[in-house]
C-alpha cells in the first residue's frame, strides 16, 4: 500500500498509472465503448473517391484505408498490446529469473553453461532473431508472445545472475551458512526476497520493451496478422497513405508511445522507491 | 593485459561459433524446403532427390553443419532462393550504406544525448532538468517506425527541408540518422546526467572551485571529460542495438543498406538472406562488445582484469 501511495504521489508515475489503468479498462470494455466492430466496414467510411476519412463527429479518429473506424480498431488493438505485453514479458521474466538465479546460486559447471548460453543469445540482434523465429512458427497472437519471450529473457537472466552472485557473497548469507542453514532455506528465505524488488522493477520496465517489440514486428508484417488489430499492424496496413492521411500513423503511434512511456515511468519510479541505496541521490 | 585481451578475443570467437550453430539449427527447423524451392513445383521425385544429394542435404546433421561452417569461414553465406545471387555479395554491396548510417546515428545520438545530459546535470532539479528527463523517457519509449514516419511527414512532406527517401547526399542522411539515434539519445542523456552528478560530487571538483576557477572552465575542463569516460565504452554496445534498428529505419526511408535487404527478404520469406544478415549482425554485436570492453580498459585503467 505504501508503494502504491508513493507511486500516486509522484506526478510522473501517477501519469503512468493512469495511462495503464485507462488502457486496461479500454481493453476490457472494448465491446461496450467502441461505436463499431473492429472489422466492420461501414458504407460511409470512405469518401466517394475511396479515400479514408479524417477525424470527424461520426468517426472520432477517422477511418482507415478499408473505411473501418480507427478509434474502434485502436481500442481492440489495446487488447493485443496488453495481452502480449503481459504474457510475453511474464514468460521472459520467469525464464530469465530461473536461469539467472540458478546460475548465480549454484555457480560451478551448471552456472557457467547457463551463462555462456545467455551470452550466446545476447549476441543475436533481438529484432532479427524474433523475425527468424516468427518465420519458423507461423505468427499468431500467442506465437508472437512466445517469440518475444524467447528473445527478451536474456537481459533479465544477466541482471538476476549478477544480483544473486553479489547477494550470496554478502555477510548475512555467510552467517546463515555458518550456522548450518540448508541451501534451500538460504535461497528461499534470504536471497529470493531480496531479488523480488528487482523482479518487480524489471518486470514493469520489460513490458515497455515488449510493447515496442510487438509493435515493430507487427509493423514489419511478421507480428500479429491482420485482421486482428494491433497498433503496429494498423501502421503497417496504412503507411502508404501517410502523406495524405497522417492520422492513420499518428494515432496508433501515439498509443504505442504513451503505453510504453507509462510502463517506463512507473518502472523507473518503482526502482527509486524499492531501492534503498537510491535515497538521497537525485 | 595481453592475456586479458587474448582471453576476450577467444571468448568472442567461441560465441561466434555458437552463433553459427544456433543459426544452423534454426535453418534446420524452418518448414520451407530449399530443395522444393529450387526444383520448382513440377519437378519429379528423382530430380528432387538428386538436388538434395548435390546440396548435401541427405547427410547427417553434424556433417551438414561442418560443411556449412567451413563454407562460412570462406565467406560463403549461401545463395538467395529468390534473387539467385550470392548472399555474401548482396550484403557486401549494401554494407557501406548501413555503416554510414550507423556512424551518422552515433553522431546524432551523442550530440542530442550528451547535450541534454550536461544541461540536466548543471541545472539539477530545476524544471529544465525535469522536462529534459521526461523527454529522455519519450526517446526510449518511442517506436522507431513512428518517429521515422512522423519526421518524414513534418520535415520532408510539409516543410520540404529534406528529400523523402533515397541515398546519396547529406540531406538524405539527416532524417534516418536522427530516427536511428533518437532512442540512444534518451539513454545517453540519462547516463550522462548521472555520470556528471557523480563527477560533480567528487573532491577534485571542490578543489577546482576552491582555487577560484571559472564555472565554464570547471565544467568543460574538469567535469565533462571525466563524465564522458564511462560513456565512451557504451558506443560499442550501441552497434548491437542499431543492428535491430536499421531494419526498421532503412525500410521507412528506403535506405539501401543491409536492413532494407533484410526487410525485403522478410516480405518474400527469403531465408538465406535473413540468416546472412543475422549472422553479420551477430558478428558486429560480438565485435562491438569486444571493442567496448577494450575501450573501457584504456579509458579507465582501474578496471579490474578479472
Amino acid at each position: 500500500m505504501t508503494i502504491l501511495g508513493k507511486l500516486i504521489r509522484r506526478k510522473l508515475s501517477l501519469f503512468g498509472l493512469l495511462v495503464i489503468c485507462g488502457t486496461v479498462l479500454a481493453a476490457l470494455l472494448a465491446p461496450w465503448i467502441t461505436p463499431y466492430a473492429p472489422d466492420y466496414q461501414p458504407f460511409e467510411g470512405l469518401t466517394i473517391e475511396g479515400a479514408p476519412l479524417p477525424p470527424n463527429a461520426q468517426f472520432w479518429l477517422g477511418t482507415d484505408l478499408l473505411g473501418r473506424d480507427l478509434f474502434s480498431r485502436l481500442v481492440y488493438g489495446a487488447q493485443t498490446s496488453l495481452v502480449i505485453g503481459v504474457v510475453a514479458n511474464g514468460v521472459s521474466v520467469i525464464i530469465g529469473s530461473l536461469v539467472g538465479i540458478v546460475a548465480g546460486f549454484l555457480r560451478g559447471a551448471i552456472g557457467a553453461i547457463l551463462m555462456r548460453f545467455t551470452d550466446l543469445m545476447m549476441a543475436f540482434p533481438a529484432l532479427l532473431l524474433a523475425i527468424v523465429l516468427s518465420a519458423i512458427f507461423k505468427p499468431s497472437l500467442w506465437i508472437v508472445a512466445l517469440v518475444i519471450a524467447m528473445v527478451n529473457w536474456v537481459q533479465v537472466a544477466r541482471i538476476m545472475y549478477s544480483e544473486t552472485v553479489s547477494l550470496s557473497e554478502r555477510d548475512f548469507v555467510e552467517a546463515e551458512r555458518s550456522i548450518g542453514a540448508s541451501r534451500t532455506r538460504i535461497l528461499l528465505r534470504h536471497i529470493a526476497p531480496h531479488l523480488l524488488s528487482s523482479i518487480i522493477v524489471f518486470g514493469t520496465l520489460g513490458i515497455s520493451t515488449t510493447v515496442l517489440l510487438e509493435a515493430t514486428l507487427s509493423y514489419l508484417g511478421v507480428g500479429v496478422q491482420p485482421p486482428t488489430p494491433s497498433w503496429g499492424n494498423i501502421v503497417f496496413e496504412n503507411q502508404t497513405w501517410f502523406a495524405t492521411a497522417p492520422w492513420l500513423v499518428f494515432f496508433p503511434g501515439m498509443a504505442i508511445l504513451t503505453l510504453a512511456l507509462a510502463f517506463n515511468l512507473v518502472g523507473d519510479a518503482l526502482r527509486e522507491i524499492l531501492d534503498p541505496t537510491m535515497k538521497g541521490r537525485h | 593485459m595481453p592475456a586479458y585481451l587474448f582471453r576476450r578475443i577467444l571468448e568472442a570467437a567461441l560465441i561466434l561459433l555458437g552463433v553459427s550453430l544456433v543459426t544452423y539449427i534454426l535453418l534446420f527447423l524452418l518448414p520451407a524446403d530449399p530443395v522444393r524451392q529450387i526444383a520448382g513445383r513440377s519437378a519429379t521425385a528423382e530430380t528432387v532427390e538428386s538436388i538434395r544429394r548435390q546440396l548435401g542435404l541427405d547427410l547427417p546433421f553434424y556433417e551438414q553443419y561442418w560443411r556449412y561452417l567451413t563454407s562460412l569461414l570462406q565467406g560463403d553465406l549461401g545463395r538467395s532462393y529468390i534473387q539467385r545471387s550470392e548472399v555474401a555479395e548482396l550484403i557486401a554491396a549494401r554494407l557501406p550504406a548501413s555503416l554510414l548510417l550507423m556512424v551518422a546515428a552515433i553522431c546524432a545520438e551523442l550530440a542530442m544525448g550528451l547535450t541534454m545530459g550536461i544541461v540536466s546535470a548543471v541545472r539539477r532539479n530545476s524544471s529544465t532538468d525535469q522536462s529534459l528527463m521526461v523527454l529522455s523517457f519519450v526517446g526510449v519509449s518511442a517506436p522507431q517506425f513512428v518517429v521515422g514516419i512522423l519526421l518524414l511527414y513534418v520535415f520532408a512532406y510539409q516543410l520540404g527541408w529534406f528529400p523523402i527517401s533515397g541515398y546519396g547526399t547529406f540531406g538524405h542522411l539527416v532524417l534516418p540518422a536522427m530516427t536511428l539515434g533518437f532512442m540512444g539519445a534518451g539513454w545517453y542523456s540519462r547516463m550522462m546526467r548521472s555520470s556528471m552528478l557523480n563527477v560533480l560530487g567528487q573532491d577534485f571538483i571542490r578543489t577546482a572551485r576552491a582555487k577560484g576557477l571559472g564555472k565554464a572552465r570547471i565544467l568543460l575542463r574538469h567535469t565533462v571529460p571525466n563524465a564522458l569516460l564511462p560513456i565512451i565504452a557504451m558506443i560499442g554496445i550501441d552497434i548491437g542495438i542499431f543492428m535491430s534498428g536499421i531494419v526498421v529505419v532503412e525500410s521507412v526511408f528506403g535506405w539501401p543498406g543491409i536492413g532494407q535487404l533484410a526487410w525485403q527478404a522478410i516480405q518474400r520469406v527469403d531465408i538465406p538472406i535473413i540468416m546472412g544478415v543475422t549472422l553479420v549482425a551477430a558478428c558486429a554485436i560480438v565485435i562491438g562488445n569486444l571493442l567496448a570492453d577494450i575501450v573501457a580498459l584504456f579509458v579507465d585503467p582501474r578496471i579490474k582484469l578479472k
